[in-house]
């Protein structure tokens, strides 16, 4: 690439950077392999999508320019969340609508963001991928609502599983519906969220799999607490575990063995 | 109809532990998404006709006052009345005035959610005028006292057995023993019924999908055909319909027509579609011999300026609710009032105001798949998110809520301190967390492991080994 | 009452933000309802000919429709005489005036009324004004000759169409009609028919004849018989 290789900042997101950091490193593994320079900015925290979902505009805005500070001057900014990634892309610029000096660095902010997987096929492309590390399973996949109908990530994160060796997936019927995650509908409205997981959980069994993948924590955790409340066995993981061949460490909400 | 979108947690509870009502709903919100795949299959064109429609229809809301100022000239030029109304209560007088001068003792009347909206039949009841619901689920609902819980399909929530008991305790007239063993039979019996009404009206009442400013024509869709009857029988017709349903050009309606049955059934077209214009010809020997139009504006003026104009772009196809996940397992009843499924949750605080409606644009997770299917590209969870901005500008969003939120903002605001707070938090989680990988109680998490367990994070944070892996990497 | 419509016209113009249109924006607006601007036709509201008749046919019979062909109008009779017999119907009808030219007793074992449709009238016959290839629709006009009644009330709807008026989009109806009545004139009802009445209000489970006509039946006049 001229100029040398790209340079990555990673916005880890604050549900992998509090909870499950082992993301993060899969991610890193995931775009040091392709070649690109990753740095992680250390003043990063949230991108927003609390405040602006919840209706409180102000905080949103305020926590969006920090976010376009922070991530000044990378090639690129990388997301292993589709609902993170979509936030700015999409809702950064708008935040900004009736500001035309902050909304052209959000939208220069936006411009270079992507989503892990999209980043990896739309952007760097597979040929510049090596090759991927084994998995032993049959996964199915569930689509984030966000990265699906807000950065159309559908494709790429299936053209990516199918290099894996050994690894088959299954498509559930209702891969698309949401899992009922939400943000802060799940905790509002836990009767109705809890309804639409569970239909979600009975779509994902119903494909035998005995791994869900997504891209996106929230929606991962809402699944695998769903079943693990159910007391299924399907485990539970995030794309960027399986690709980077990390699945050494326990699925999500699973014991760590000693 | 009554108003009980302030209680929507309650209803959602109660639709939720509804056995049937939710084996309706899981056939029915199958069933129509695939149809209208099948239907969007056969015409390719079907995005660039969307994007087309709404412009036909953010022209047509541009200058509205023009088309309906045209529509109404139009009307009254081929013998019609055109009757403007600015809330309900007016739409509701203005109608038993028109019924009372007809002499009408009953009144057929098609579906209209509009209808609906105002209250209308029990206006009428109250003044002595039957109301009757011919399209067939309207009247089953009518006939049990229910409320629509679909805008296209009112009764989707029942079976044909709970129908076949209601028929047999509404029909006392017809003999015991009948057989109402399927939907054919339960068919049959209203059919019967129904012939009768229509025949003898006084006056026939009707909704709009769209008027057209060029011919004055109201455009009206069914599949049963009930509409033409309510519309041909008696001798006064009058249609009801909101004042954002006007478009100038009989081509501009055709257009949006493509769109209308393929996003709600999923059928090409439906099975009528008229343009009624005016009164007709002298020998003409079926129509009525007075035609009225009760415009309404009730709220639909205030949200042309502002953040839900777009919102008046709806053409009632119903495709949002036959999508949405949460209305699938809550039906329509729960949302309280008319309009149900995300266009509810924008229309409903437009039409009734925020404090009858609070609950309702909070209730969505955001799935965006109204928006993907809306043939009319309304922005549905950006309206949504506009009417919880008014509410936190309000300060209507609970108290709680906008605590938590300001402690979580203004972490987010400070890294250093942020850092510093969540990693001694999830440090110690990780650890209480790490032997079962899960909590099945938290504080302040109530909402969460209300239905599922929380999984227990790792323990430092990725932020906190980053640094750790950078620095002895120098 | 004219309180409300001035009302309603400021507030939809306040919502709007402006005041009422300028002289040269109202005559932009009336030259496009003078002269309507056709949007786009899909690729199955397209083509000519024999096609138009196939795909006519074909979307019709998907919409629950029959169809017969008939080489002339004055076959009609025995196109309607043979669909009763063969559904076990009974052979008195209601036709449409327009249709009395036609010689409806003689050998076909029809007793032929003219007229509005009533309450007793199990087989209504009418001519449609034109058919829309693209969804197999007929297009009717209500008036004295095709009385509406006869659309909407017998339980049997048998329609004639002339294959020389089948239309491959919804707008070329809307041309032609502007042809023939001349510019912004309208009957009182046109209406678009595709199929027998329908409802699938009860579980979702497709049922025919809900209120007017259980069976739609098409007689295609296209000079070819069969």
């Amino acid at each position: 690439m001229p100029g040398g290789p790209p340079h990555v900042a990673l916005f880890v997101t604050c549900l992998v950077d509090l909870m499950r950091p082992s993301v993060g490193f899969a991610a890193v593994r995931l775009l040091e392999t392709a070649g690109c320079r990753v740095t992680v900015p250390a003043d990063q925290t949230c991108c927003g999508q609390p405040a602006y979902n919840s209706g409180d505009r102000a905080d949103a805005r305020a926590i969006a320019r920090q976010v376009i500070d922070v991530f000044q001057g990378f090639d690129y900014v990388v997301v292993p969340s589709g609902s993170c990634a979509g936030m700015i892309r999409k809702h950064y610029p708008e935040l900004f609508a009736d500001d035309p000096q902050a909304r052209g660095r959000a939208e220069d902010l936006a411009g270079r963001t992507h989503e892990l997987t999209s980043f990896l096929v739309d952007v760097l492309g597979l040929d510049a991928l090596g090759p991927m590390a084994g998995f032993d399973g049959t996964a199915t996949y569930h689509d984030g609502c966000s990265g699906l109908r807000e950065l159309g990530v559908k494709a790429q994160p299936r053209a990516l599983l199918q290099r894996v060796d050994g690894l088959s997936l299954r498509e559930g019927e209702a891969a698309e519906t949401c899992c009922g995650f939400g943000g802060t509908f799940c905790v509002k409205y836990p009767e109705i969220s809890g309804a639409m997981v569970d239909a979600k959980v009975d779509d994902l069994l119903a494909t035998g799999a005995d791994t869900v993948l997504g891209g996106d924590l929230g929606c991962l955790f809402n699944i695998a607490g769903r079943l693990q409340r159910r007391g299924e066995k399907l485990r539970v993981r995030h794309v960027a575990e399986i690709l980077a061949g990390m699945t050494d460490g326990v699925a999500i909400g699973e014991p760590v063995r000693d | 109809m009554k108003v009980s979108s302030p209680r929507f947690k309650d209803n959602a509870r109660e639709a939720l532990a509804d056995a049937a009502l939710r084996e309706s709903l899981r056939s029915f919100t199958r069933s129509f998404p695939l149809k209208r795949q099948e239907a969007i299959a056969r015409l390719p064109e079907f995005d660039q006709l969307r994007d087309i429609g709404r412009a036909i229809k953010d022209h047509s809301l541009e200058h509205l006052d023009f088309y309906l100022e045209r529509f109404e000239a139009q009307v009254t030029a081929r013998g019609g009345q055109v009757h403007w109304c600015r809330d309900a209560a007016e739409a509701r007088e203005t109608i038993l005035r028109l019924c009372r001068e007809a002499g009408a003792k009953t009144v057929t009347k098609s579906k209209s959610m509009v209808g609906e909206e105002i209250d209308l039949n029990d206006h009428l009841e109250t003044h002595g005028i039957q109301p009757i619901e011919t399209d067939l689920g309207e009247y089953i609902i009518q006939v049990r006292e229910e409320s629509p819980s679909h805008i296209l399909a009112p009764a989707i929530h029942l079976s044909s057995g709970q129908i076949a008991d209601t028929f047999r305790d509404k029909h006392p007239e017809l003999p015991a023993q009948r057989s109402l063993d399927d939907p054919q039979t339960v068919l049959e019996e209203a059919r019967a019924v129904l012939r009768n009404k229509f025949l003898n009206a006084d006056v026939g009442l009707t909704g709009a999908n769209f008027l057209i400013a060029e011919t004055g024509s109201v455009v009206v869709v069914t599949n049963e055909g009930n509409a033409d009857l309510v519309m041909t029988l008696p001798k006064t017709h009058i249609v009801l319909a909101g004042l954002e349903k006007v478009v100038p050009t009989l081509e501009d309606g055709t257009t949006i027509l493509r769109l209308l049955a393929r996003s709600s059934t999923g059928q090409d077209t439906a099975t009528y579609t008229t343009f009624c214009t005016g009164l007709g010809a002298e020998d003409d020997p079926d129509g009525p011999d007075a035609l009225h139009i009760v415009l309404l504006d009730n709220g639909r003026s205030e949200m042309l300026a502002g953040a839900f104009r777009e919102m008046l772009r709806c053409i009632r196809c119903g495709a949002c609710l036959n999508h949405c996940p949460v209305y699938a397992q809550i039906g329509g009843h729960a949302y309280g009032w008319v309009y149900s499924g995300p266009m509810g949750k924008v229309l409903t605080p437009g039409l009734l105001g925020l404090d009858h409606a609070a609950d309702l644009p909070n209730a969505s997770s955001f799935c965006g798949k109204c928006e993907e299917v809306c043939p009319m590209r309304i922005p549905l969870p950006k309206m949504m998110r506009s009417w919880r901005e008014r509410q936190f500008e309000e300060k209507r969003t609970p108290a709680r809520a906008r605590a938590g939120l300001r402690l979580w903002a203004s972490l987010a605001r400070r890294p250093a301190l942020y850092r510093w707070v969540m990693g001694l938090t999830f440090g110690v989680l990780g650890r209480m967390g790490r032997r079962r990988g899960r909590f099945r109680r938290m504080p302040f998490a109530g909402g969460w492991t209300a239905v599922r367990d929380f999984p227990a994070p790792e323990g430092k944070t990725f932020l906190a080994q980053w640094a750790e892996r950078k620095a002895s990497e120098r | 009452m004219s309180d409300a419509r001035k009302d309603i016209l400021e507030r939809i113009r306040a919502g709007l933000g402006r005041g009422p249109l300028a002289e040269g924006a109202i005559s932009g607006l009336e030259k496009n309802l003078a002269a309507p601007t056709r949007h786009l036709i899909p690729e199955r509201g397209r083509g000519e000919g024999r096609a138009l008749v196939d795909r006519f046919r074909a979307e019709a019979e998907r919409a629950n429709a029959t169809i017969a062909r008939i080489a002339a109008r004055e076959d009609a009779p025995a196109g309607v005489a043979a669909y009763l017999k063969e559904h076990g119907l009974p052979t008195a009808i209601r036709a449409a005036p327009a249709l009395e030219n036609v010689s409806w007793t003689e050998q076909n074992g029809l007793t032929a009324g003219f007229g509005q449709a009533g309450a007793d009238d199990a087989v209504g016959v009418t001519q449609a004004f034109a058919g829309v290839a693209e969804t197999g629709t007929l297009v009717t006009l209500s008036g004295p000759q095709t009385p509406s009644s006869l659309n909407f009330l017998p339980d049997t709807h048998i329609v004639l169409l002339d294959s020389a008026r089948i239309f491959a989009a919804y707008e070329d109806v809307w041309t032609r009609l502007r042809t023939e009545l001349g510019s912004g004139e309208m009957p009182r009802a046109v209406t678009w028919i595709a199929g027998p009445s329908r409802s699938a209000d009860i579980e979702l489970k497709l049922l025919l004849g809900v209120h007017g006509p259980r069976r739609l039946h098409i007689l295609l006049i296209d000079g070819q018989g069969g």
